[in-house]
């Protein structure tokens, strides 16, 4: 055939306009273009300038044009006509919607504001809606850390004032070995993606620990498949084989740590001058002296005697401790699941990069004792954990037993290996602490949430009984620095500490995928006491789609899409910084919505103003604000510094600390939605301790003086809890509480076994079961998104080898799944690359019937299931009439991989087990095709 | 039958880098996107929001275990999408001319104007690499998003196929393998790129660098490295670290 090449246009125009905002799908919250044809949205892509991603996008932020485009979305506020659950709902007009929730908003602020439970879930405005919840005065207030991964954030902050998640991140411009702890697909999403391709490209070492072999594991140089829950046992091993060989940095721990400190052995507390400080022994004078004095060579192999007592150094302890050969490779190799000499090979190769690949950068800086260093050293071993390791009842032991890995091995803010973002480091003294008491008609005395130092901040009343619903800062769990949304619903359904009027959540799927134990979790959002009244009285809601929970409440506020809405990435908040850099952002309207919704954060503006919350009001009675949008640029936290640090001062040209810019929003749209503050070369490292960042710090207005601080090997604040525990001073537990909290809250991290191990037969119950979600749907509100479902439509049960063949499971099974509390049946699927005693599947893609416009034969609702039917948010009984949550005693973590079963094959059922009646829509089903394309 | 180019000018197409590819699916969707507003008609979905969802898409991305004898089993992500062979059987089993190479740089397209929908070029290609749009009826395959790469409305770093400029792990290359010099020419040679199904003589424009040896401290018959005791107890230990520490300048030691 004769052919002529057909001539294209290779030039066609792409948009009529690039609108540069901030994604909404997870909590990377990358920077994106999106692309816009005749107003609408034709295409988005990630922004190159962008500090988190770089122009690069995953698949959800790719997905947006059809999460904003979602049939699920919710249209017009409702109000609940049939029963709880049943999804029968009148569409009602904002006013009405308003007057309701005001009137019973006001009558519980003058009354009893503790009866608002105020929740909410995949919040990214968090520092906005505590500062809404403490001016409504309820102690009842939370976002979803709780479940999440606060063992992580809590054990960083503890341990070194500052975490993982995306507070930190590898130096992946430096580092030569990375380690990775249960991360295989999740936080922080792109960075972590874009840190492990540039890493790989220059034949960096990548090691995953994980019982899953998926994700970024997959791509792991050495994989360590992990037993569930003995992650502690096996960083206490590496710390043992390190301290047996001397492998470990002296001067960074006679430095920059507590390794030094004297503990009194009396009060097991540390030695402290008239001024509160640390007291270490000088090496050079031989004397007690301030740990932070100017050419101070603190000595950690010291001892010292006054009064018949002797004082020796935490180093001295933590050799003690960890030199015991419970910690031996060989004594946890059959735990762990772990060879002991591939534990020995990982801790020789951790010794090897961190000593003898350690450099020199070429820069000078000063430490806050006033010593001048001509270089930086390097130490290239990098670490980053997440669930994996804190989902579980002994994660917040195990997350501090990480930190003191990395610190003993000298490799935190050091190039090549962890480095904080601002507003990071901050030592624990900078948090604050938790606030609980309310008055009717009056703020909260503080804010809800913070790190307590001891049992003096536990939010409890004079007869222990806890201030708030969820019970986080009380005696059961003195350090729930995020709360403990998990128990909220158990607890106001057990009236268990008190009864509450109304619960208000905010994009918390409780009924479904976001809750443990989710059957029961619907049952007690629609009980009846004997009156026929609903046992939790009230219930708003809102979110921008038709999700499960919707059909529990009784009023809904649907939210907006995140392309139609005005949002900040605060400072104050969880912002978006890189370790080289403070960063935060915006979000603003780039469409109208089509539908009758409002974003929620102005919601709450209105109501605070119409209740009449002091803080939402100026002194002649009216609002504040009108809107988030006006909160955002005029609000200030404290004189100069409110939620965004760019752009302030009346001309935009201040940076951090500034008056109030009336055009701070424009300066954003016009600098692409964000804005970004270097620091300086001679801060780029060992930010705790060095003087240029303290001052940048002070200056951005991230602190008010410097605060030079040291690493906490041993915590102080938890010896204070266990202190009291063993019968110090006034405030005492509960005696049921004692012996746990004795030995659990050890000073220096320790591991004992989950829970959930110590009350149900392991032999009946052997195989550990786990879930996560996939990149392409992680911590997203849009696995019902018409792309993505696509990609993960259905989630089978994985199970290893061995359990595979043991049961005689061919492809298209089905199985039994049994825990101490509940029973599921699911299809199955084989994967090799897998811990031998685990099983999983992925999160939250089983829907239920009704919700998310799906139609019901969707493979979501049919085949779809969740884990979460198995895993209670209580432990089974004691036989002593108590309700034991299933959560980390010290963090109240929710221990959802705590989670323990048995498998039996069985024939296949019409469709995944237990399965539930569908509930009404209250959005129309979505369109039988899609040929989505707006240009002409 | 339509004829192939003698050769093309240059041999644009992509470098996919097994050892780094985490299974994102960052790829599949970001193509979705750009294809379905750009290039011929929309990618459709049937079912979007009901029971077995089946929509066009150019890129997939398939998870594959593998398990040698003894080790530790693999998983390996696999993302597919057209090759732009040379000796593409697609063309030459198109029976309208709708399925052709470009001779200027090798980019396989379909016209859709003269495609049929008759399926054949999907039944020729080995790879699977074609779907038949369901609702247009035509055949769509990756176009290299020749409306961008070409593109003097885009900036020029944004020239490059859309699955390459969003790959969050840096695993997609894009480039001329006509010039050894070329980044993706380069990086097939220092990594040892490799074909797919070469038996089969399609000669595909694509490579694939193989994810490199994993797992090496599985292995015990090599000698593992070993940390060295300085001490066994803790009081040995103390003085090993006193004695360290007292060797840096400026320290000395006294009764206090």
């Amino acid at each position: 055939m004769n052919f002529k090449q057909p001539k294209i246009n290779t030039s066609p125009p792409v948009s009529d306009e690039i609108r540069k905002t901030t994604c909404y799908m997870c909590a990377c919250r990358c920077g994106i273009n999106v692309h816009m044809k005749d107003g609408k949205v034709a295409y988005i892509e990630g922004n190159r300038d962008h500090p988190v991603n770089q122009g690069v996008l995953c698949a959800k932020g790719s997905a947006g044009i059809m999460q904003v485009n979602a049939p699920s979305r919710l249209k017009k506020p409702l109000k609940r006509v049939g029963p709880r659950g049943s999804g029968e709902f009148v569409e009602i007009s904002w006013e009405e919607a308003m007057s309701t929730a005001v009137g019973w908003l006001t009558e519980l602020h003058e009354t009893a504001p503790h009866k608002l439970a105020f929740f909410t879930g995949r919040d990214q405005s968090q520092s906005f809606t505590s500062f809404w919840a403490q001016n409504f005065g309820t102690p009842n207030y939370a976002a979803h850390g709780g479940f999440c991964s606060v063992n992580m954030a809590a054990g960083g902050i503890y341990t070194m004032g500052g975490a993982f998640w995306e507070f930190g991140q590898p130096d992946w411009d430096h580092t030569k070995l990375f380690m990775l702890f249960g991360v295989a697909e999740d936080h922080d999403s792109n960075p972590i993606k874009m840190g492990i391709g540039k890493i790989k490209a220059r034949g960096a070492k990548v090691i995953g620990v994980n019982p899953v072999r998926s994700g970024y594991n997959a791509v792991a140089d050495e994989w360590v498949g992990i037993t569930p829950g003995t992650d502690g046992l096996f960083i206490l091993a590496l710390v043992h084989e390190l301290l047996k060989a001397g492998k470990i940095d002296l001067t960074y721990l006679a430095q920059y740590t507590n390794a030094p400190a004297l503990i009194d052995p009396n009060t097991g507390l540390l030695l402290r001058d008239d001024d509160d400080k640390v007291l270490v022994i000088d090496s050079t004078t031989g004397k007690l002296t301030p740990f932070d004095q100017k050419d101070v060579r603190p000595n950690l192999a010291a001892s010292f005697r006054k009064a018949g007592t002797s004082y020796t150094t935490v180093m001295a302890h933590m050799i003690e401790k960890y030199l015991d050969p419970q910690y031996a490779p060989e004594a946890v190799a059959e735990r762990c699941g772990i060879p002991a000499q591939k534990i020995k090979t990982i801790a020789a190769e951790l010794a090897r990069v961190a000593f003898e690949e350690a450099f020199e950068l070429d820069q000078e800086w000063t430490d806050f004792r006033g010593e001048t260093h001509k270089t930086m050293t390097g130490r290239p071993v990098s670490m980053h954990a997440m669930r994996g390791i804190s989902a579980h009842s002994n994660g917040f032991q195990t997350c501090r037993a990480l930190h003191i890995l990395q610190i003993i091995l000298g490799t935190v803010e050091v190039p090549g290996g962890f480095r904080f973002k601002p507003p990071y480091p901050k030592p624990l003294e900078a948090h604050p602490t938790p606030h609980g008491h309310g008055r009717p008609g009056r703020a909260l005395d503080g804010p809800h949430l913070g790190f307590p130092r001891g049992p003096e901040d536990l939010q409890i009343e004079d007869d222990g009984t806890p201030k708030r619903i969820d019970k986080a800062f009380s005696w059961e769990h003195p350090m729930s620095a995020h709360g403990m949304m998990h128990m909220v619903i158990s607890n106001a359904y057990a009236q268990d500490p008190y009864k509450i009027d109304t619960l208000f959540m905010y994009m918390a799927n409780m009924s479904w995928n976001s809750s443990m134990n989710s059957k029961g979790v619907m049952e007690m959002l629609s009980a009846r006491d004997d009156d026929g009244k609903y046992r939790i009285p009230r219930i708003i809601y809102s979110d921008a789609y038709s999700s499960e929970m919707v059909a529990y409440a009784d009023l809904i506020l649907p939210d907006t899409t995140y392309l139609e809405r005005h949002d900040c990435i605060s400072l104050l908040d969880r912002p978006i910084c890189e370790a080289d850099g403070a960063a935060d952002a915006i979000r603003w309207p780039v469409i109208e919505p089509d539908r009758d919704v409002r974003g929620f954060q102005s919601v709450l503006i209105e109501l605070a103003s119409r209740v009449g919350l002091k803080g939402f009001m100026k002194e002649d009675g009216t609002p504040k604000w009108k809107d988030y949008a006006d909160y955002i640029v005029n609000h200030e936290r404290k004189p100069g510094i409110g939620p965004l640090s760019g752009f302030r001062g009346e001309n935009g040209d201040q940076t951090g600390r500034g008056d109030v810019n009336p055009n701070q929003m424009d300066a954003y749209i016009e600098n692409g939605g964000f804005h970004v503050h270097h620091v300086p070369d001679e801060a780029r490292y060992y930010k705790p301790w060095n003087k240029a960042y303290q001052e940048w710090a002070v200056d951005l207005g991230l602190y008010d003086a410097p605060q030079p601080y040291l690493f906490q090997l041993y915590s102080e604040p938890m010896r204070k809890f266990q202190r009291a525990a063993e019968g110090h001073g006034d405030r005492q537990p509960p005696e049921h509480l004692r012996e746990r909290i004795r030995t659990t809250m050890d000073p220096l991290p320790i591991w004992y076994e989950p829970l959930e191990d110590g009350q149900i037969d392991t032999n009946e119950y052997p195989i550990h079961a786990l879930t996560q979600r996939p990149m392409a749907m992680y911590h997203s509100w849009g696995s019902q998104n018409a792309w993505l479902r696509q990609l993960h439509g259905h989630n089978p049960l994985y199970l290893p080898t061995k359990l595979w063949q043991e049961h005689g499971f061919e492809n298209g099974d089905w199985a039994k799944v049994s825990s101490a509390h509940g029973t599921i049946t699911v299809p199955v699927e084989h994967q090799a690359a897998l811990n031998e005693n685990t099983v999983w599947t992925w999160n939250a893609i089983g829907k239920r019937k009704g919700a998310w416009a799906l139609e019901d034969n969707a493979p979501e609702t049919k085949k779809g299931f969740l884990l979460n039917h198995l895993i209670h948010e209580l432990l089974p009984p004691k036989g002593d009439g108590l309700r034991w949550s299933n959560s980390d005693p010290i963090t109240g973590q929710a221990a959802w991989f705590d989670l323990r079963v048995k498998i039996e094959k069985v024939d296949a059922p019409a469709e995944a087990q237990p399965a539930f009646p569908p509930i009404d829509s209250p959005v129309e089903k979505g369109p039988s095709k899609l040929a989505w394309k707006v240009g002409k | 039958m339509t004829s192939l180019p003698t050769s093309t000018e240059k041999k644009l197409g992509l470098v996919i880098d097994l050892d780094t590819c985490v299974g994102c699916h960052a790829c599949v969707i970001s193509c979705k996107g750009w294809n379905t507003e750009n290039y011929g008609a929309p990618l459709s979905d049937q079912r979007p929001y009901g029971e077995e969802p089946m929509g066009t898409f150019l890129n997939r991305v398939h998870s594959y275990e593998v398990q040698a004898e003894g080790q530790s089993a693999q998983t390996v992500h696999f993302p597919k999408s057209c090759l732009h062979c040379e000796n593409a059987p697609c063309v030459t089993v198109c029976p309208t001319g709708a399925s052709y190479k470009r001779a200027e740089d090798g980019i396989v397209l379909v016209n859709e104007q003269d495609c049929i929908g008759c399926g054949l070029c999907a039944w020729a290609c080995p790879y699977g690499a074609r779907e038949l749009d369901q609702e247009e009826g035509v055949m769509k395959k990756c176009t290299l998003c020749v409306d961008r790469i070409y593109n003097e409305n885009l900036p020029e770093v944004d020239r490059t196929p859309a699955c390459v400029r969003t790959c969050p792990a840096g695993a997609r290359h894009f480039g001329d393998f006509a010039d050894p010099d070329s980044n993706v020419s380069k990086l097939t040679a220092e990594r040892g790129g490799m074909d797919l199904m070469p038996e089969l003589g399609t000669a595909p424009v694509n490579k694939y660098l193989p994810p490199r040896p994993k797992d090496s401290w599985d292995d015990e018959s090599i000698l593992a490295p070993f940390l060295e005791p300085v001490a066994d107890e803790a009081k040995g230990l103390l003085g090993w670290i006193d004695k360290q520490l007292s060797r840096l300048p400026g320290d000395s030691k006294e009764e206090v």
